[in-house]
């Protein structure tokens, strides 16, 4: 068996809450600059995965390999700096600036009772100019709109110099412009040589930007590979039981149209 | 004038208004001393060559030291465990005394005052009482397998009402005439006994609170933003939450051990401050400190000064807080939502 040196390997994990599985034999990896899309209807186990992914649950049985090194033997401090993790779901707290929730992403290269110091700062400044919103700098986190927060996230994780972003359907809560706007971040992203993980509710999203993608259905990986071979009518039919029409648009690139079911209630 | 311009006035401020207020507070009482005199007095063991009254000395050192130093270390502590338990529990209403620390303190005390009756006894037994109430939320909330902020909040709730019922049942035993009024009494809160003793018995356990708490404190506004977010930034939630929760029990049982149990400090001091220096908790926590200080020392000095009899302390910073309080939710409600 030849030896893998993939930066990021996944062999056969599952997972079971209080005795319910909620993903099973998962297997797949990535390399430096890929961009794995995971597909798949609502409550397939999406985050539930993303959540094992970087080690905020721990699998029932498989193991995940980050550089060859299992996850499980990893701290949460060396974790957090090979994985930037953005949730789905944020639930603001108290209205911190924008600069100091970017600087948390400091946090992995500081000891319990230190603050962050000079070289910190310009780090977390360096993050802001990277993604163009340094005039965000002083507001409050909480006033912001879900555009700008999903960039103070992204770069908050860009401060912890991982080598994997992880993002749990990060266009969810952005309108239709933003939503573009952040797969092509992520495109520069994974360019400069970041590979990233993210879960999506559109497999037009597959197309924007992915290398790899994954589609699921009951719990489980149904096909795994490029956008052209994963993304078609007839996976997405059975992801998410309805059918799909693939258009090919003039530039060549293809949008997924959800088509009607004709559904009729009896009101 | 502009915001920096701003924060270096209130900062200024934090730092200086408790050191007037300080020296200020020498000046009330019945007997009364001129500011010269209490420099002089203050700064005679320094110089001995100052000239001073003997009568003078034995009331600023033994009477008004003790206590002015007792309203600062009992303000300073609650103000600041309050704002660290709101940070960690996510919550802005929440003060220190959420996982049990004032009932167990309050029935420890009970307790000493129906067995013995000796001060230092009382002390003890409050302090401990303190600690026990907070371990058993703990421990209670980790049995269950979901753990999480919110079981261990209910536990909380749950080992108030069970200390508050225990506390119900000394009262019922006590001897009505002497020991009953003694435990509500102290329940209400005063700041008149504290003396030179007590305060050397609390300086370990608030060294180490505070030590503990403002060492974390940058660390603080991570598990503000949750403990999975907390957690992908490297924090083990639980652990830090644990040590934390344990400085702040061990600043809370020691103040609520002198003084008896003060309301509404933890709650609305962590506001104003929150108010003045914004969320961050590498300012918010020192911040806490100046003006829970500051809040507690002036309501005593107003007690002591305005009105001739001896009001629990526990009453006026109820009376004077749960205005403040309102006052501050009208102002501020959209900014801790």
């Amino acid at each position: 068996m030849g030896v893998d040196n993939s930066l990021f390997q996944v062999k056969n994990i599952s997972f079971d809450y209080g005795g319910e599985e909620i993903f099973s034999d998962i297997s797949f990896s990535i390399q430096k600059g890929d961009v794995l899309c995971i597909l798949g209807p609502n409550g397939t186990g999406k985050t539930t995965l993303i959540k094992c992914l970087n080690g905020l649950h721990d699998i029932n049985s498989g193991e995940i390999l980050i550089n060859g090194e299992n996850i499980k033997k990893l701290s949460f401090k060396q974790i957090s700096k090979h994985i930037g993790y953005i949730p789905q779901d944020h639930v603001p707290s108290f209205p911190f600036k924008v600069f100091d929730v970017v600087l948390m992403g400091r946090a992995p290269y500081l000891n319990l009772t230190d603050s962050p110091k000079a070289e910190d700062k310009k780090i977390a400044l360096d993050a802001l100019k990277t993604l163009g919103i340094e005039d965000l700098k002083d507001k409050e986190y909480t006033n912001l709109s879900g555009g700008e927060r999903q960039l103070v996230f992204l770069a908050r994780v860009l401060c912890q110099k991982p080598g994997i972003l992880i993002l749990d359907e990060p266009t969810s809560h952005l309108d239709f412009g933003n939503q573009i706007k952040l797969l092509e971040i992520i495109d520069n992203l994974a360019k400069s040589g970041l590979s990233i993980i993210m879960s999506s509710h559109f497999p037009d999203h597959a197309f924007l930007s992915s290398t790899k993608v994954a589609i699921m259905k009951d719990r489980k990986f149904i096909d795994f590979g490029t956008p052209e071979s994963v993304v078609t009518e007839e996976n997405l039919r059975k992801s998410y039981s309805i059918d799909v029409k693939l258009i090919e648009l003039d530039n060549k690139r293809k949008v997924c149209v959800p088509m009607k079911t004709n559904l009729k209630l009896d009101l | 004038m502009d915001k920096e311009t701003k924060e270096i006035i209130s900062i200024l401020l934090l730092i200086f208004f408790p050191i007037v207020l300080f020296f200020a507070s020498f000046l009330l009482g019945r007997y009364p001393i001129s500011p010269i005199d209490v420099v002089n007095t203050i700064l005679c063991p320094i110089f001995p060559q100052l000239e001073v009254n003997p009568t003078i000395t034995t009331i600023v050192f033994e009477i008004r030291l003790p206590r002015i130093i007792g309203a600062i270390v009992v303000g300073a502590c609650l103000a600041i465990s309050g704002a660290a338990f709101q940070s960690i529990f996510k919550n802005p209403l929440v003060s220190s005394d959420l996982l049990g620390v004032s009932n167990g303190a309050g029935f420890g005390a009970a307790l000493a005052i129906l067995i013995s009756g000796a001060n230092i006894i009382t002390q003890i037994f409050a302090f401990i009482f303190g600690l026990i109430s907070v371990s058993a939320t703990y421990l209670i909330s980790k049995t269950y397998k979901a753990g999480g902020i919110l079981v261990l909040v209910l536990s909380g709730v749950a080992i108030s009402a069970f200390f508050n019922a225990l506390i119900s049942a000394i009262k019922f035993i006590a001897d009505p005439d002497d020991k009953l009024p003694e435990i509500v009494y102290w329940l209400m809160g005063s700041l008149a006994s504290i003396n030179a003793d007590k305060l050397i018995m609390i300086l370990i356990p608030v060294i180490i609170g505070l030590a503990v708490l403002l060492a974390l404190r940058w660390h603080m506004n991570l598990l503000a933003m949750g403990d999975e977010e907390a957690q992908s930034l490297g924090l083990n939630p639980s652990r830090l939450r644990l040590l934390i929760i344990a400085g702040c029990t061990l600043l809370t049982s020691a103040a609520v051990s002198i003084s008896g149990i003060v309301g509404w400090i933890g709650l609305i001091i962590p506001h104003m401050a929150r108010m003045i220096v914004g969320p961050d908790n590498r300012i918010l926590l020192p911040a806490s400190l100046s003006l829970g200080a500051s809040f507690l020392l002036l309501i005593d000095n107003i007690s002591r000064a305005v009105i001739s009899i001896e009001i629990p302390i526990g009453i006026l910073t109820a009376i004077i807080g749960v205005p403040i309080f309102l006052y501050l939710l009208k102002r501020g409600y959209s900014e801790w939502a």
